[in-house]
């Protein structure tokens, strides 16, 4: 992160939100509202001075609330730029009008209480997409695991929160409940993912193998520590991640038990976790200390309107659709608008950095011409018979008919390059003014017709030139 | 064997109930949650893959079907949708039009006595279900006094009594069987 923010070709906009898109490929003009961060950042130095002295707490929500942060803060250490932004929700200046602690004690003059939304206008070549994934939010779904009234019960990022040197536990796996080590730990696959009846019906695609790693790590940080991993199937498909599995199961003693969970309990203070173990064909129960659940991986909230701002399509959960699964899997429709990461699918790193490169230089396939090559196929508007009624700029699905003058006339224009040829404005248009080139009703009444001509044999099917 | 054959037990069960039991993908859910699965010679997620592979005599014969106590936990509780304890209940009808031998003759014999009453009656009459138990589990005096205690407390009506339009109810029963004799 650090090396491409001081790339000269790279512009980073962080706390900043896209907030239209439009034009096409090569001339996409996106309006973006960069937030008032209450820093200037040309004066910012980044000696965190600001955070130290701030007197007010928040849960952070990097930590997801284990650890707390000020109300001036960087998300996290390493966070690129190093500057600051004042959370104005829980800024005592900005709830009470006192305080101006961080201003007092800014050395470079850089706090700046009236800094306003700044809207920047710019022109883009093409658009990756990679706003990432969310968890489902289990609580609202499952009662029968505690809806989070049990405070042992956490998702695996909490643990791996807990796993970082630097996070709120220090690299200390806890029970939040009392801080103690906890020495019978559970983990929970496939909450919310592969349920049609309350989650998503789709895998998750990543559990299988982060759990494996938290079994490993959790015999790693608390030896005498038993985990055991309640799983429908184990998809370790990649390279490497069967052996990885069989090493928790040989290495690491993580008991595999194959079988949902029904319930959790509270029991004293432990938890009681009620599966099964369908192998046997029999019920089994678990004391634990710690409940780890695998939750599933959906899109972020706004994944919908990010979608419909951009045209690209998406699907019933709000997964952004490539244009074809197997053969362009990381571009959208959309031509110049590109997918990478968990916004398409689940999935893991590997994976998330492959699509990104994928990404990246298809960018560069299109950034590294000075013209753009066509398809051969798309409408064209004979504006003589074109009577301005402009029926096909609202039929067109990718946006690429705009209204035109032609001697004062209105008249409606295709834009080529975002054009893909679908045909839906000459099926639409009255006037017939619209045609496909290379498929005109002529051209296709021509290759009907052919077979059934006399000469039929001497006429090849299907070969036609505008 | 044709492709009919093979998914004949499903497609019954199908007919009866409703339910797809070819949604399972063995989750084991409904076993985990289940109160008495513990005590079944077969779990519950297990009824439903025997379901699948058309193993209809293993289904019939097992205690599981009997010791299902309808509570629906694994109805709440299936990913998949299925309505599992309507599926048990539709198993139990179709071992018992089939004629397979209960595993569990006590508690088809509550059954069938329970079902008598409520044909006769229209509704339960406690006193009767108790003594033709009893009788028919030979264990006359197991039950002698907690049936004293309901007495007393007035939970059970002595003498019973019937409801108004009976013939209702017995067409009821009449209708249900025609249902599954035709069915099957």
């Amino acid at each position: 992160m650090v090396e491409s923010s001081k790339d000269k070709n790279i512009k980073i906009l962080t706390y900043s939100e896209v907030e239209e898109v439009k034009g096409y490929v090569g001339n996409f003009e996106v309006k973006i509202r960069k937030k008032a961060r209450s820093v200037d950042m040309s004066k910012c130095t980044g000696c965190g001075t600001c955070m130290e002295k701030c007197p007010f707490k928040v849960p952070s929500e990097w930590d997801l609330g284990l650890g707390t942060r000020k109300a001036i803060y960087t998300p996290f250490p390493q966070a690129v730029p190093n500057v600051p932004v004042i959370d104005r929700e829980h800024c005592a200046y900005f709830l009470r009008g006192k305080c101006r602690a961080c201003e007092k004690f800014c050395a470079a003059g850089a706090i700046n209480f009236d800094q306003e939304d700044e809207i920047i206008n710019e022109t883009f070549g093409a658009i990756v997409v990679a706003t990432g994934y969310s968890l489902i939010p289990w609580e609202k779904y499952y009662g029968e695991y505690g809806a989070g009234r049990y405070k042992d019960v956490i998702t695996g990022l909490h643990l791996e929160r807990m796993l970082q040197a630097s996070g709120p536990t220090g690299g200390k796996i806890i029970r939040l409940s009392d801080g103690k080590e906890p020495k019978s730990v559970v983990f929970v696959q496939c909450v919310g993912s592969r349920d049609e009846a309350k989650g998503v019906p789709y895998c998750s695609g990543v559990c299988c193998m982060y759990t494996a790693k938290h079994a490993i790590l959790l015999k790693e940080h608390v030896p005498d520590a038993q985990a055991f991993v309640f799983y429908i199937d184990i998809r370790s498909t990649k390279k490497n991640y069967e052996q990885f599995i069989l090493k928790a199961q040989r290495d690491y003693g993580a008991m595999y038990i194959r079988g949902r969970v029904s319930r959790i309990y509270q029991k004293g203070d432990r938890l009681v976790v009620k599966g099964a173990d369908t192998l046997a064909g029999t019920p089994i129960e678990i004391e634990a200390d710690l409940v780890v659940l695998a939750t599933a991986v959906v899109p972020q909230p706004d994944a919908a309107e990010m979608g419909r701002r951009l045209s690209i399509p998406y699907d019933q959960y709000a997964i952004f659709t490539e244009a074809h699964p197997k053969l362009r899997p990381v571009e959208s429709v959309t031509r110049g608008i590109f997918l990478a990461g968990c916004c398409q699918s689940p999935m893991d790193i590997p994976e998330a950095v492959a699509t990104g490169s994928a990404a990246a230089a298809k960018v560069c396939g299109i950034l590294s011409h000075d013209e753009l090559t066509l398809e051969a196929r798309i409408a064209k508007v004979d504006t003589a018979r074109c009577s301005g009624c402009l029926t096909c700029v609202n039929v067109c699905p990718f946006e690429a008919i705009v209204a035109d003058k032609v001697d004062s006339r209105t008249v409606s224009r295709i834009i080529p390059s975002l054009c893909q040829g679908c045909g839906t404005c000459t099926a639409t248009c009255p006037a017939e003014a619209i045609t496909l080139s290379g498929f005109n009703n002529s051209q296709i009444f021509a290759q009907i017709s052919a077979p059934f001509e006399k000469r039929a044999k001497e006429v090849a099917i299907g070969s036609s030139n505008d | 064997m044709t492709r009919e054959d093979i998914h004949s037990f499903r497609n019954l069960v199908k007919d009866l109930s409703n339910e797809d039991v070819s949604r399972c993908y063995q989750c084991g859910k409904c076993t985990a949650g289940c109160p008495v699965a513990i005590d079944m010679d077969i779990s519950p997620n297990q009824v439903m893959r025997l379901v699948q592979i058309n193993s209809r005599d293993r289904v019939l014969a097992s205690s599981t079907i009997w010791l299902c106590l309808s509570c629906e936990t694994c109805t709440t509780r299936c990913p998949a949708d299925i309505d599992i304890a309507r599926v048990m209940d539709t198993l139990r009808k179709i071992s018992v039009n089939e004629g397979y031998s209960s595993s569990q003759p006590a508690i088809t014999e509550f059954n069938k006595i329970f079902l008598d009453s409520i044909k006769k009656h229209g509704r339960l009459n406690e006193l009767e279900l108790s003594v033709r138990y009893s009788l028919a589990s030979r264990q006359l005096f197991n039950n002698i006094g907690l049936a004293l205690n309901l007495l007393r407390k007035g939970k059970i009506a002595p003498l019973g009594t019937n409801m108004k339009d009976r013939n209702r109810i017995r067409d009821i029963f009449a209708k249900s069987k025609r249902f599954i004799r035709g069915k099957s």
